[in-house]
């Protein structure tokens, strides 16, 4: 049997070793920075494990509809497809960033790019 | 709308209410500080139903596995039967052996035990008045062979126990000491780290307790304290901590004041904007911020983006509450 994409990218460790680099690229980049003004950095830091976990296909709790409510309030702020396309741009140079092989980078924006729809409460 | 049992007093607790807030409404003394679930303040426990796990967000396995939550962070799912902290078990009487003051509004409360205290500088104590009213203080020296703890305790306006620890409580009167908690503290690793303290106003306290801890434990590191305040009346222990940098090669001392007058020997400016204008990459630091909840918040995402680890960010959670 093959191994599940969270296997190959390597498990938590993998994740812990992205979610500083991703974060703060995130809060550097100027398309996407101004949604992140007024959060709590720990808390933060919380949400941005999570969803890297679910981006590398590991166990995750979230529903499409919990996508919609996270969200919500984003995309009344003016969230839109360009803001989704830079998140996943800086989750791709941060797996790039620490010589994760190309095709499961491609797998991780599969992934990401299941939940566009609901991000962006459509 | 579920219900929540304490001993035998029934409260209801309403959809967009977490137990907190339907426990503070229904004026049952419970303690708290954050509101927000970092500062494990309001940390009651359900003997009877598993929280919900969104509760128990940030708890070690042991206490989860106890049903221990925070209410602050609890919107119920079923009806609870609740257990608040049982207080004659975790509160210790001390013993007030000094009040001084350190400037124009800090009291510098310290207090002895007959028996060893034990906390980690940095660490916070919820203190509590005869009549059940509690507040959250950090403690501000190091564990003494005197069993003795110090706080620094700023008169807030109109601040019920702030005024109280001013005005009525002398020298030879006992106070309630809870346990210490909180995770915001010192420990003797990586001791060649870089460590930057920045705080406001009393948030000195804790830095000052986990700056002590530091050089005690022959940490070889470079350490910054950047302590700010508008007027240099409100800085305080400034000549013990210039006296600490000339001993002390790897600590430098920077008081900032970000009013207009700015004497020579200070920084003019706000802390936070003094502290990240003086380094440029803090890859690899330990950084411990304590004070102004705004100061606290910038710093912790500026820090982390100066190259701060954010398993090396540590803030004080503390806010004051309003009476």
């Amino acid at each position: 049997m093959s191994k599940s994409l969270y296997e190959r990218i390597g498990g938590e460790p993998a994740v812990n070793a992205a979610v500083d680099i991703f974060y703060r690229k995130v809060l550097n980049d100027d398309r996407i920075s101004r949604f992140f003004d007024n959060v709590d950095m720990e808390k933060q830091a919380a949400k941005q494990k999570a969803f890297l976990t679910m981006a590398f296909g590991g166990p995750h709790h979230y529903t499409g509809e919990d996508m919609r409510k996270g969200h919500a309030h984003l995309v009344k702020m003016g969230l839109d497809d360009s803001h989704f396309d830079a998140v996943v741009e800086d989750l791709g140079a941060t797996l790039e960033e620490l010589n994760v092989p190309q095709e499961l980078i491609t797998e991780v924006v599969d992934i990401c790019e299941t939940t566009r729809n609901d991000v962006l409460g459509r | 709308m579920y219900k929540l049992t304490i001993e035998d007093h029934a409260y209801s607790c309403q959809p967009d209410e977490t137990v907190l807030d339907a426990l503070l409404r229904e004026e049952v003394n419970i303690s708290y500080a954050c509101k927000k679930g970092t500062c494990h303040s309001c940390m009651v426990r359900s003997p009877d139903t598993f929280p919900p796990e969104a509760a128990q967000a940030g708890l070690k396995n042991t206490l989860k596995k106890q049903h221990y939550f925070l209410a602050c962070l609890c919107h119920p799912e079923r009806d609870m039967l609740i257990k608040l902290p049982d207080q004659s078990e975790f509160y210790t009487e001390g013993t007030v052996v000094a009040n001084e003051m350190l400037n124009r509004n800090t009291l510098l409360l310290t207090v002895a035990f007959k028996d060893a205290f034990e906390f980690n500088a940095g660490q916070f104590v919820n203190l509590q008045r005869p009549d059940g009213l509690t507040r959250s203080y950090s403690i501000a020296n190091t564990p003494k062979e005197s069993n003795t703890v110090e706080f620094h305790i700023r008169r807030l306006t109109n601040g019920r126990f702030s005024e109280w620890l001013h005005d009525e409580l002398k020298v030879g009167d006992t106070l309630a000491v809870s346990e210490p908690r909180g995770h915001c503290f010192y420990l003797p690793e990586r001791r060649d780290q870089g460590i930057l303290l920045v705080g406001t106003g009393t948030g000195l306290a804790p830095l000052a307790g986990i700056l002590t801890d530091a050089l005690a434990q022959g940490h070889t590191g470079p350490i910054y304290l950047f302590h700010g305040s508008r007027e240099v009346e409100d800085l305080y222990r400034i000549d013990e901590m210039r006296q600490l940098s000339k001993e002390h090669e790897n600590f430098h001392y920077i008081p900032c004041i970000s009013g207009s007058h700015v004497p020579e020997g200070f920084s003019g400016g706000r802390v936070n904007e003094v502290a990240l204008a003086s380094f440029t990459d803090l890859k690899g630091w330990r950084v411990f911020l304590c004070g102004h909840p705004e100061m606290v918040n910038h710093m912790k995402k500026m820090t982390f983006l100066k190259g701060a680890a954010s398993a090396d960010i540590y803030a004080d959670a503390f806010l004051s509450t309003p009476t």
